[in-house]
């Protein structure tokens, strides 16, 4: 058992409890994944995810959103994504249709002023006004420091963002609050959960990456795997699961271009439903294939094996049942 | 901070994972949240603060089972008391013959680790030193005592006593074999990584002609990360947004429908080009070898420069980017040398072939690396054509395996083409390569 901690977040008390948290809103866990969660509540930390596309990087943040039912906040990384698209900018439009309308009624406000210095006073006055909360858009790092209850910080690719972008956000996660000039310190009262995920397009920084925990999710292993099938798609009978985990797992170990990951597995396990497919048989596997790999060559180089693959899924157990994650 | 994690994070360090002050820190912490009782979660919080990519994970699951392994073989707390009580009494060591006879496995296991402690085992750090240690290791564990008794021993010149010295010295045996295995583990966790890291820092500085066929598995990892590096230096910085300039001649045109009033406004940017690299190599047998390592680097840079084309020839000018793509290295090769490196080395047809077949791979953006020694066999060199190919091109970089007193001598035709170049250099190693390549993509910045 490991100590309990308090963190603004009531019902992450321990590993345990993640893990079972997670699993009543659907998301299957592991040792490490929860581990990870706990460190990060515990080190006041952000997660930096690793791992291929669609093993469930950009849904842990989601399950966990709604696991403590806190809002998710989600910040898309893209090229050129600034400061502006990411923390606050001011309406400026707003800010402009404003001051075009108060031109008109420029004389009623100087209008008794007689010299120029005591009219830019006046003038001066309502500075504020234009660089007040009602002109301020919140972004998502902003909203995330606002939420008084907490959230969950997704910051989705970081590895698409440029390198100043990713210094900018250093800053902000370091002491989880931002400073607007016009306004003041803005503080998060409740730390975000920040989860960052990355598909390796580029090496992230060292700065970044000293400053996260790391956590890489690989593809899971048959258990796991079925477990979560089970969870997300309703109704799929047992014998039409362990077969198509065992055909999925040893697609996996053939040299591929993009190795299926449980995103496909589960929109297969769709496909397979609704075509009302009580066992793997070659025929729907052929021709359901292309749910499952999402590269011409990769059909056609899997297509030759599909009996052999059937046969090995469909006689019960296969040689590597219960042989670990990569 | 706990010892066990420092002494840890230094074993992780030796192997190459770069652990900073701050996480050393984080590590801790996250130790102190966790707690050491559950040896999974332990190994799980560790990983999570200090392995920082797939490749340092495996290192680092590696580490951890060896180093906690032989922690475990004394418990922590107990070596610890132990250790102290020792080292203040007065006698100092206890005597190892005793201590063998008691046959106390647990006890023998805490001795051994206190002489380690005693000698620093850890400090080792290459395979030689094995036999060193071993011995300091014995000594510092009363191995005098032992000699002494087996001294008496034979001067007793009995029966008994011989088969007592017999004893001892099979004692004696025994202790060391186990002093030596002690080191063994030393030297896999704190030795290994730096002999390794020296060995690399060896290759890389070595000639590229001199590397032995049982090297290339090194010399590819190696060029694999140089590759890696140059790819993380130059893949950044792609587009530079401008902000704070404004581009008023957009500005006023996409604000022409609202009176002008500047409602969207317009930001300058930096335009930056993209890499285009033609890489011609000279595969005649004396170049070929540094052919290799070029190609092998320039196409782990695929993805950063997916602009690439490669050109073989001795004498025929032969386009390989195909070649290279559909087959893994090794193969592609060894299809190029034989495609490509037969007959007598002809520039000048290398150079009229590029003109007529590739002229509009060339162009402003394009900088073109030339690998080879230059050797014509006398036969004219062209070089109104290279000149043409070099003046249309961005850069023309020149890579001459031949070192700079060569250069020009015999068939030698570089002095002719040098002025045509931006830059000719010798490169002898892959660090000679690693600084071409790195030139060549930090002018597109």
């Amino acid at each position: 058992m490991t100590k309990t901690i308090s963190t603004g977040y009531e019902p992450m008390t321990s590993i345990e409890a993640i893990t079972s948290g997670l699993e009543s809103v659907g998301y299957i866990s592991t040792q490490q994944i929860s581990t990870a969660v706990f460190l990060a509540l515990g080190l006041r930390k952000p997660i930096l995810i690793e791992g291929p596309a669609g093993v469930g990087k950009t849904d842990l943040a989601a399950s966990l959103s709604r696991w403590l039912d806190v809002p998710l906040l989600r910040l898309q990384c893209y090229e050129g994504l600034d400061e502006g698209k990411a923390l606050y900018e001011w309406k400026y439009g707003k800010q402009l249709l404003y001051t075009q309308l108060l031109k008109e009624k420029l004389n009623e406000v100087v209008g008794d002023e007689k010299s120029l210095e005591s009219s830019l006073a006046k003038l001066g006055s309502f500075e504020d006004l234009f660089f007040s909360e009602q002109f301020l858009e919140a972004r998502p790092l902003l909203t995330a420091m606002r939420q008084s209850a907490g959230s969950v910080l997704l910051v989705d690719e970081i590895d698409k963002s440029d390198e100043e972008f990713e210094a900018f956000l250093l800053e902000v996660l370091s002491d989880y609050q931002v400073t607007v000039p016009e306004i003041g310190t803005i503080k998060a009262n409740v730390p975000p959960i920040v989860i960052l995920t990355s598909n390796n397009v580029r090496e992230l920084g060292d700065a970044l990456k000293r400053r996260c925990l790391h956590l890489h999710i690989g593809f899971p292993d048959h258990k796991r795997e079925q477990r979560i099938v089970q969870a997300r798609v309703e109704g799929i009978s047992e014998d039409l699961l362990n077969q198509m985990v065992c055909f999925v797992q040893s697609v996996r170990d053939l040299d591929i271009k993009k190795q299926p990951s449980i995103a496909e597995t589960v929109d297969w396990a769709k496909t397979l439903l609704l075509l009302h497919a009580n066992a793997l048989d070659e025929r729907f596997v052929k021709d359901t294939l292309n749910v499952l790999l999402k590269h011409e060559s990769d059909i056609a180089a899997v297509s030759g094996d599909v009996p052999k693959l059937v046969r090995e899924a469909t006689n019960g157990k296969p040689a590597y049942a219960g042989q670990i994650t990569r | 901070m706990d010892r066990q994690i420092t002494s840890f994070i230094r074993a992780l360090r030796a192997s190459d994972v770069r652990v900073s002050t701050g996480e050393a820190l984080d590590a801790a912490r996250a130790v102190s949240v966790a707690g050491y009782a559950d040896r999974t979660l332990l190994k799980d919080s560790l990983r999570c603060t200090l392995a920082k990519s797939p490749d340092e994970a495996i290192t680092f699951d590696e580490l951890f089972d060896s180093f906690f392994a032989k922690r475990n073989l004394s418990s922590a707390d107990k070596s610890d008391s132990d250790g102290d009580a020792s080292r203040d009494s007065p006698s100092g060591q206890p005597d190892p013959v005793e201590l063998m006879d008691s046959g106390d496995e647990v006890a023998i296991a805490a001795a051994l680790e206190r002489a380690a402690d005693a000698v620093d085992a850890d400090d080792i750090r290459f395979s030689t030193q094995i036999a060193y240690y071993a011995q300091q290791m014995l000594k510092q564990m009363g191995g005098e005592k032992l000699q002494e008794r087996m001294m008496q021993a034979f001067d007793e010149r009995s029966e008994e006593g011989e088969a007592e010295a017999e004893r001892l010295i099979e004692m004696r045996r025994e202790l060391t074999k186990r002093a030596r295995e002690r080191v063994q583990r030393s030297y896999d966790i704190f030795g290994k990584g730096e002999t390794e890291q020296f060995r690399n820092e060896f290759a890389e500085n070595k000639k590229l002609s001199a590397i032995e066929l049982s090297d290339m598995a090194r010399m590819k990892v190696l060029v694999a990360r140089i590759a890696k590096r140059l790819a993380v230096k130059h893949s950044r910085r792609r587009r530079k947004k401008n902000r704070g300039q404004l581009d008023i001649r957009r500005t006023m045109r996409a604000n022409a429908g609202v009176d002008g009033v500047p409602f969207n406004v317009v930001w300058r940017q930096k335009k930056r080009e993209r890499p285009k690299i033609v890489v011609i190599c000279d595969v005649s047998g004396s170049v070929a070898r540094y052919v290799r390592f070029l190609l092998l680097l320039l196409w782990s840079m695929k993805d950063v420069v997916p602009d690439m084309h490669a050109f073989a020839f001795s004498n025929k000018l032969v386009e390989v980017d195909d070649v290279l793509e559909d087959n893994p290295f090794e193969h592609a090769m060894d299809i190029i040398i034989r495609v490509a490196g037969m007959g007598s080395t002809d520039y000048g047809q290398a150079w009229s072939d590029l003109k007529k077949d590739h002229e509009a791979l060339v162009d402003r953006r394009t900088t073109i690396i030339v690998l080879g020694d230059g050797r014509s066999n006398y036969d004219d060199p062209r070089t109104d054509l290279f000149r043409g190919c070099a003046s249309r091109a961005k850069r023309t970089i020149w890579l001459n395996p031949e070192p700079l007193a060569a250069w020009g001598t015999g068939d030698s035709e570089i002095p002719r083409y040098r002025p045509y170049c931006s830059t000719m250099s010798h490169v002898a190693t892959l660090r000679d390569l690693e600084r071409a390549v790195d030139d060549v993509l930090s002018a597109y910045s």
